[in-house]
């Protein structure tokens, strides 16, 4: 072999080299992404498959004695809903004599059994008089047994429900149905009747509160800075400010609200209307920041045709820029209270981290929000919490989802390109 | 008649002219008004966060809070109790955040650089629009899901994979919560690299082609270092995110100050000890509650030291190539 051909195969040899690095590291960029999306996927994926169960609910039927002798039909509410409950299930079964077996008997259905009663026969007196089937919720531990989450083949001592309670249970006509309860009601310290509406409408009204302060002050700095200020000292001092902001730890806007707007200004504790005065200041740099970008969009043009025309600088930016660069606005500020939704942390800071039952009535009540109600209800112990826990986190991704989606569409619907 | 009538016609666009002259002042007044309120806020975080600190300065002496190296923050209701005085030594907190922080950026860096340098100068451009929306998505989801994620699925895995490799690893690991926090700013190291990547101008890139090297000899040898004050300055961005976040530690690494570098222990961080004193009841004036504002004074001072590098960072690179 010649010197030259020896080369020659030498230069194909590193060359090959070369070319087997390149596939590897463009196999890397592959790899690092599908690591990232996988995540993304299993995680989404695993928290719902935890929480579909949440929205079934074991119900119990119980034939219940209503007649005039425990219901005065005169008076329904002063009747002792509890006690009904409870005779039925001992006529049900009445080996369990001992005060230990009952308890363990009426613990099969829920603390709001006797609750649930009484609103089926306000609702439908004519069921007074006679025994009637009625449907009642179970308890957490009966409806767990149901989706298969409690083992029967555990020994007795590791399970929550003993051998009796599941040959009770297999006794008694059950059903499982759609929860609305989780829908409608309030938080509470059962998990079968632990619901998201106070969550939300706390979610609902701070966010409400949020919107009305950082919306118009976002939109007016923004329009301010882009079209009036004077590049200089103060503008610069400004915009330093708000990209600062930006990058502020959420958690320090929460130290913020504590101190300067419960300690100093004194407002009402726990309630949206200081949770919605912290998320707006988280909010306000995303907002400023992206109607910035939208109002720099408007072209020039525009302007110097609306003060050519005898327009003043306010006329022309109210009148002409503003409407053009609205939907950018818009859409800056979806994104924004997206982000605010799904905050935490600063509102456990002002005490927005209350056991809510009641539906909170205005802004100054206490609420609390539902990225809160989950940090609380994934500290539960229950194994009942875990599927509601993943049920709110689904709720609180899908109205993610709906807002993003929103803004994608005004973006795709609106968006002017000059 | 005619010159009286456009007098008054006059008189009255003078006085429509004032008029509308008094509504524009108006407006830009409040414009002004509106456009301070991002410095008013900044200055409310800084006096409410020094104001609250001095006071607890005033009982526990800055060189104890700064040099000491034990946290228990506990202080005793009645003057005979056992552990009266509480410790508030920072240092605990300081390197159990800085542990959970690193975990998290040895995750996101090498993860959110390949994923910038694939999208940047591999990907179609259909490739490119599909994943950098799906890459954004893990940086929309709130903080609390990851946290949940991180103790009640990825801290058992990690428990258990580490048990049956004959490891004791706590239940609240800082493994699991830096694991998770790392998945976290990966979108955000990838979209500001990605950015500076764009930013090398194509002239390097032919240039370096041209000399016959392959596209990732180029990466590697050309692109990564012009970018690398940009990548710089998105890597710590990233880090002061992972030192600010909160949700995620408070449920996956819990609170137990320990002072250690194992990444299967349990540590406890600055943000975690801030929800920790501030939640559930509390005594105002209290050096325990007043330690709550010292500690957020310093992850504010902490967080806004690396904002401000990396933002010089990155403005003096796009100064070069501009």
């Amino acid at each position: 072999m010649t010197n030259t051909e020896v080369n020659f195969l030498k230069g194909q040899k590193h060359l090959t080299r070369r070319y087997r690095a390149e596939q590897r590291f463009q196999w890397m960029g592959r790899a690092a992404i599908a690591v990232s999306l996988t995540f993304l996927v299993f995680m989404v994926s695993s928290i719902f498959w935890q929480g579909k169960g949440a929205l079934i609910t074991t119900k119990i039927a119980l034939t219940v004695d209503l007649s005039a002798e425990m219901i005065d039909p005169a008076n329904i509410k002063g009747a002792s809903f509890d006690k009904i409950i409870k005779l039925a299930l001992r006529a049900e079964f009445p080996e369990a004599t001992k005060r230990k077996q009952k308890k363990k008997l009426y613990a099969l259905v829920s603390s709001d059994a006797g609750f649930q009663l009484r609103d089926q026969i306000l609702e439908n007196p004519a069921l007074l008089g006679a025994n009637q089937t009625i449907w009642v919720s179970a308890s957490d531990d009966v409806d767990m047994l149901m989706k298969g989450h409690i083992d029967r083949d555990k020994p007795q001592s590791r399970r929550r429900l003993d051998d009796q309670q599941i040959s009770w249970i297999d006794a008694l006509s059950v059903k499982q149905v759609f929860n609305t309860g989780f829908f409608t009601n309030g938080d509470s310290r059962e998990p079968e009747l632990a619901g998201i509406l106070s969550a939300l409408v706390g979610s609902a009204l701070s966010l409400l509160i949020c919107f009305a302060l950082s919306f118009p002050i976002g939109i007016m700095s923004a329009i301010y800075l882009e079209e009036f200020a004077k590049k200089g000292r103060w503008s610069d001092l400004i915009e330093i400010n708000i990209n600062n902001l930006a990058a502020v730890p959420s958690i320090v806007f929460g130290l913020l609200g504590l101190s300067i707007f419960l300690n100093i200004f004194g407002l009402p504790r726990s309630s949206p209307l200081v949770g919605g005065m912290v998320l707006s200041l988280m909010t306000l740099p995303t907002i400023i920041i992206a109607a910035r970008a939208s109002l720099r969009a408007v072209p020039p043009s525009i302007r110097e045709a609306a003060l050519g025309m005898g327009a003043s600088p306010v006329q022309a930016t109210f009148h002409h820029v503003a409407p053009l660069a609205l939907p950018g606005f818009l859409t800056g500020t979806i994104v924004g209270m997206a982000q605010a939704l799904g905050e935490t942390a600063p509102l456990l800071m002002i005490g927005m981290v209350a056991f809510i039952v009641d539906i909170p009535g205005s802004i100054l009540e206490p609420a609390t929000a539902l990225p809160v109600q989950i940090f609380l209800w994934a500290d539960s112990p229950e194994r009942a919490f875990l599927e509601k826990t993943s049920a709110a986190i689904i709720a609180l991704l899908v109205f993610l989802v709906l807002m993003n989606i929103i803004a994608i569409i005004l973006r795709k619907k609106y968006e002017i390109r000059f | 008649m005619a010159t009286k009538s456009t007098t008054a016609q006059s008189t009255l666009n003078i006085t429509a002219g004032n008029r509308s002259k008094l509504a524009e002042t108006t407006v830009k007044f409040a414009m002004i008004l509106c456009a301070v309120v991002a410095i008013a806020v900044t200055i409310g975080i800084v006096l409410s966060l020094i104001f609250e600190a001095l006071e607890f300065f005033k009982k526990i002496p800055l060189t104890e809070f700064l040099f000491s190296i034990e946290w228990s923050p506990q202080t005793a209701i009645r003057s005979d109790q056992v552990a009266a005085e509480g410790k508030f030594g920072v240092i605990p907190l300081f390197t159990g955040t800085l542990l959970i922080s690193a975990i998290a950026m040895c995750v996101a860096t090498p993860l959110g650089l390949a994923s910038a340098v694939f999208l940047a100068e591999y990907a179609s451009k259909r490739t490119r629009d599909w994943v950098k929306p799906m890459l954004e998505i893990l940086a929309g989801i709130p903080t609390v899901v990851y946290g949940f994620f991180a103790a009640l699925t990825v801290a058992p895995f990690i428990r258990m994979t580490g048990g049956s490799m004959g490891l004791e690893v706590s239940s609240e690991s800082a493994l699991a919560a830096g694991l998770v926090m790392g998945i976290m700013i990966v979108p955000l190291i990838s979209s500001l690299s990605d950015d500076v990547i764009n930013a090398v101008p194509q002239a390097m890139r032919d240039a370096s082609l041209g000399l016959g090297a392959t596209h990732s000899e180029t990466i590697k040898q050309v692109i990564l270092p012009a970018a690398l004050p940009g990548i710089a300055g998105s890597l710590l961005l990233a880090a002061s995110r992972a030192i600010g976040e909160t949700m995620i530690v408070v449920m996956a690494a819990g609170l137990a100050a320990n002072l250690t570098a194992n990444p299967l222990e349990a540590v406890t961080t600055i943000t975690a000890q801030i929800v920790a004193l501030l939640t559930g009841d509390q005594e105002f004036d209290s050096a325990k509650t007043l330690s709550a504002f010292a500690l957020g004074l310093l992850l504010f001072i902490v967080t806004l030291a690396l904002n401000y590098i990396s933002l010089r960072i990155v403005k003096k690179y796009r100064e070069q190539y501009d």
